[in-house]
């Protein structure tokens, strides 16, 4: 199926859940915040949201803190 | 001597604020973080790069010797600028925001109305508000009432160490504020910034002054010392300005 992170298409198999997807990008979800359909799931909060599974189209947002003034 | 910047109740020493971007290395970023003393340094919010993840910068800005001061930059309207700042607040390090609400490719002037309308909302979710705004005190003012914790004027347009354009709207803001004003964008030497202190801002924010000077370390520690003597001669109360001249020497005695 299809979805959407950070403003890219992606295909990943039906029933990825939200864990499933951080190892798939290989992603350690303690070092981005993680925006799923533009609800932020807290870092305190994480272990709750790892088992939710993705549907085709959901938007996902991975973002850190960068350089800047 | 005890001289605290206090920002909604926390107490800083240094009124240098310090941004890390666009320096060419992180260590360059670093060693000017440390001669500037920062305390406070921004950083913005951005997508992580999922095909080249590369460093994180956090790895090179000790959490315990710097206030993270994450801003909204990449934000056009206020919808976006708070959708930013949440994004900012839940990456746990700081629930201060620098607000900046950009329309303008061109001159990077923030859209008051736009941040007015951010700083009412983020206030309400209980962020620390400091917006970047214009150097009109009739806005600073609504931001204050709206809950700011600092106003932000600009000296000039961001990155282009220009300097003051009009002193005198600064000042004016600074007369009126009962909030900190830093002096924020458009600062470009050392005597700019002992300028902005010296007609008494609380602090000055400085990013690419130092970060694109040639020897960035350098002009960190330039631009702290820059701060500190205006800070100084603003305490010590400078004289006012003559129309002619005064002679230092005693009119008496002179040999004939």
């Amino acid at each position: 199926m299809r979805i959407v992170v950070n403003g890219q298409d992606r295909e990943v198999p039906s029933g990825t859940t939200l864990g499933g997807l951080m190892e798939l990008l290989k992603v350690d979800p303690r070092r981005v915040v993680v925006e799923f359909n533009r609800e932020i799931i807290n870092r305190s909060s994480w272990e709750e949201h790892v088992s939710r599974e993705l549907k085709e189209g959901d938007a996902l947002e991975l973002v850190q803190l960068v350089g800047g003034g | 001597m005890d001289d605290k910047l206090i920002i909604a109740g926390r107490e800083f020493s240094n009124r240098l604020m310090v941004g890390t971007g666009k320096y060419a290395t992180m260590d360059l970023m670093s060693r000017s973080l440390e001669a500037a003393e920062a305390e406070i340094v921004t950083m913005a919010v951005r997508r992580m790069n999922l095909d080249e993840p590369g460093e994180s910068l956090l790895e090179h800005i000790d959490l315990n010797r710097y206030t993270i001061l994450p801003n909204t930059a990449g934000a056009t309207t206020a919808e976006e600028a708070v959708r930013l700042a949440r994004l900012a607040r839940a990456a746990g390090l700081s629930d201060m925001i620098k607000l900046e609400v950009i329309p303008d490719p061109a001159t990077l002037l923030p859209d008051v109305i736009g941040t007015l309308e951010a700083t009412r909302i983020l206030v309400r979710e209980g962020f620390v508000v400091l917006p970047y705004t214009t150097d009109d005190p009739i806005i600073a003012a609504k931001l204050e009432d709206a809950g700011a914790a600092t106003v932000m004027p600009l000296a000039s347009y961001i990155g282009s160490g220009r300097g003051f354009g009009d002193p005198a709207r600064i000042s004016l803001i600074i007369e009126r504020a009962g909030v900190p004003v830093v002096v924020d964008a458009g600062l470009g030497v050392p005597s700019d910034a002992s300028m902005a202190m010296e007609l008494g801002a609380s602090a000055v924010l400085i990013n690419t002054a130092i970060a694109r000077a040639e020897n960035p370390p350098l002009m960190a520690e330039a631009m702290k010392l820059g701060v500190r003597a205006g800070r100084l001669a603003f305490s010590a109360g400078r004289i006012p300005k003559l129309e002619r001249a005064s002679a230092s020497s005693p009119k008496e005695g002179v040999v004939k």
